[in-house]
């Protein structure tokens, strides 16, 4: 592929945008994306020998704003915990870069854009992504940087999915690699949730083939559904039990008929309805089958050692005890191929009730694991443990 | 194994001279697996002396976290089980301290370490010690030692031998002896080859390295 003429741009309301003219993304599916734009946001200085860009893969339902407030929802950034000025991915230290992936809804490229010819909105028309894809896209943002090789890519659930992608397919530019309750290849039962999820948002009359975007309607029922049933799978049983019970929702006695009586109820019919003002329902469509194809293994004649080959990138497997969509069987399964491919590899299963929705949360040996780990792959790269004092 | 959860090394503390041992033993420089890495004693040992390409395989969730956590490269995992997925010659030196005892398979374990190191170091407490003896002929009743300290409904000590077991074990491997050290009251003897009668009766511990020949 031809390097693409880039022409950064500014728009207040997404964070940085960075459009790549006239280039054409080749994708999996046979089919090409041309003039992809990719919404991004940066925190830290990348320094001059441009080895301190960290790279954090988002989630399913996520977007740029990892470290800074979403201009659309207010929300402070989904990993603020973890990534700011002397917190363990250190600002001062790190230039932190996230993207949106390309077929997403928060300004990269995706079924609400435009077709270059004119046509109107994407819509179904967007051609069907690949996890591999998102990564290719992200290298030209990486590329736009001029950025040879990330210190350190990471990212949790569909994030993971993409640390391992770039570190099986790119691993000359990717020195270490942290994919946390992921997996190098989506099970039945996840493939089994999401297709629930798209089959509730096709459904809903409003979808009209996903070609949505013209009237005033839009398929919030069926995305709303499809929510419900994914925030489940999010969160444990143990969590569901104790935070919600069998309690009644705003009533002493049951109604007998299909309100909200419980309520768990209650709060997933929250999660839809507020996770519809968020995010499109054709995205949503897009992103989930890009989950269900991956298969790292399967891209590499079935032998999933042969993916990470002769890697020198030094990986950080994370899993939770609780998780069920990611459960730690999965992460062993990547190790036991790390190991197999005599990658440096570091592997922690961390005790947690909270789910999969973990790696989200202020998980102390989540945080204390990834420290130690970023601290040593810093020291191997040589890089300075902090910045020079600013109080001259 | 004095507590079947604490970690092999957290256990040798006090012995420090176990560790430092065996280090003295690794090349500088080369790429070496600790098996039962514990809390990371010996492979940040390892890091910072021999500047090595070190990883552990630990049992312990709690021993993984530490070390993970002081930015060594560790993996949970069972020897047992868990040995087969490492590659062919993926290692210089393997080193089992304080572990084979703990293992259901004392034999596959070893094997499989043969086959992923060219060198192995192995550690273990000496059963054929005279107080270990004398116990079981005065009292008899199971040896509660310093190294062997928890009851024999408690131990994750379950399959313990003598030094002289073990080397009958690493003949029926194939396996060399390419020197031993011995351990008593905290002093250290190197013999060259295999341990004597004498040995096996005197050693609280051995420390095997073993080539393939």
């Amino acid at each position: 592929m031809d390097r693409p003429v880039s022409e950064a741009q500014t728009k207040a309301d997404l964070g940085e945008t960075v459009l790549f003219k006239g280039a054409a993304l080749k994708l999996d599916c046979g089919a090409a994306l041309e003039d992809i734009e990719i919404a991004f946001r940066t925190y830290g200085q990348l320094n001059a020998e441009k080895t301190n860009a960290i790279l954090i893969c988002h989630a399913l339902t996520m977007d740029q704003h990892a470290a800074s407030e979403n201009p659309l929802s207010g929300k402070p950034g989904w990993w603020i915990d973890l990534i700011g000025a002397g917190k363990i991915i250190d600002t001062d230290r790190y230039f932190v870069i996230c993207s949106n992936v390309i077929g997403g809804c928060a300004g990269s490229t995706g079924p609400q854009s435009l077709k270059p010819d004119g046509s109107g909105p994407y819509g179904t028309d967007f051609p069907v992504l690949t996890i591999a894809d998102m990564v290719r896209a992200q290298g030209l943002l990486i590329d736009h940087f001029g950025i040879d090789s990330l210190f350190c890519v990471l990212g949790g659930s569909m994030g993971g999915m993409q640390a391992l992608e770039w570190a099986a397919t790119h691993p000359e530019r990717v020195f270490s690699a942290v994919p946390i309750a992921a997996s190098t290849r989506h099970s039945s039962q996840n493939i089994a949730f999401h297709e629930v999820g798209r089959q509730a948002i096709i459904a809903d009359p409003h979808f009209q083939g996903g070609r949505y975007y013209d009237g005033d309607e839009r398929p919030r029922k069926g995305l709303g559904v499809a929510r419900m049933a994914a925030h489940i799978t999010y969160l444990s049983e143990t969590t569901l039990q104790q935070k919600f019970g069998r309690n009644l929702q705003d009533r002493e006695a049951v109604s007998y008929g299909f309100d909200a009586d419980f309520q768990i109820e209650s709060y997933l019919r929250h999660q839809g309805m507020t996770f519809v003002e968020r995010f499109d329902a054709n995205s949503y469509l897009y992103i989930t089958r890009a989950m269900d194809y991956f298969d790292l293994a399967a891209d590499h004649g079935g032998n999933l050692a042969a993916a990470f080959e002769g890697t020198k990138t030094r990986f950080c497997v994370m899993s939770f005890t609780s998780d069920w969509l990611f459960p730690t069987s999965e992460s062993v399964q990547t190790v036991r191929a790390l190991n197999a491919a005599g990658a440096n590899v570091s592997f922690v299963e961390i005790e947690s009730d909270k789910g999969h929705d973990a790696f989200l949360l202020d998980e102390p040996e989540m945080h204390a694991t990834l420290d130690g780990f970023l601290k040593s792959a810093a020291q191997a790269r040589g890089l300075n443990a902090t910045k020079e004092a600013k109080d001259d | 194994m004095i507590d079947p959860k604490a970690s092999a090394h957290g256990n040798l503390a006090s012995s420090r001279i176990d560790l430092q041992l065996i280090a003295n033993r690794v090349e500088p420089g080369t790429k070496v697996l600790d098996i039962g890495c514990g809390n990371g004693a010996l492979l940040d040992l390892l890091v910072s002396d021999r500047q090595v390409d070190a990883r552990g395989l630990e049992l312990s969730q709690k021993g993984v976290n530490a070390c993970v956590t002081r930015g060594l490269s560790v993996v949970q995992g069972n020897a047992d089980t868990d040995l087969s997925y490492y590659p062919d010659n993926g290692f210089d030196t393997v080193i089992l301290s304080q572990t084979l005892q703990a293992t259901q398979k004392p034999l596959e374990v070893l094997s499989e370490m043969a086959r992923i190191g060219e060198r192995l170091i192995v550690s273990i407490p000496n059963f054929g010690h005279w107080r270990v003896r004398l116990d079981l002929l005065l009292k008899g009743r199971m040896p509660i030692t310093g190294s062997l300290a928890a009851s024999w409904y408690e131990t994750a000590n379950i399959h313990l031998c003598t030094l002289r077991d073990f080397t009958d074990l690493v003949d029926q491997i194939g396996l060399q002896v390419e020197s031993c050290i011995t351990l008593s009251n905290g002093r250290a003897r190197e013999i060259s080859g295999k341990p004597s009668a004498r040995h096996n009766l005197l050693a609280q511990q051995g420390v095997f390295v073993l080539s393939r020949g």
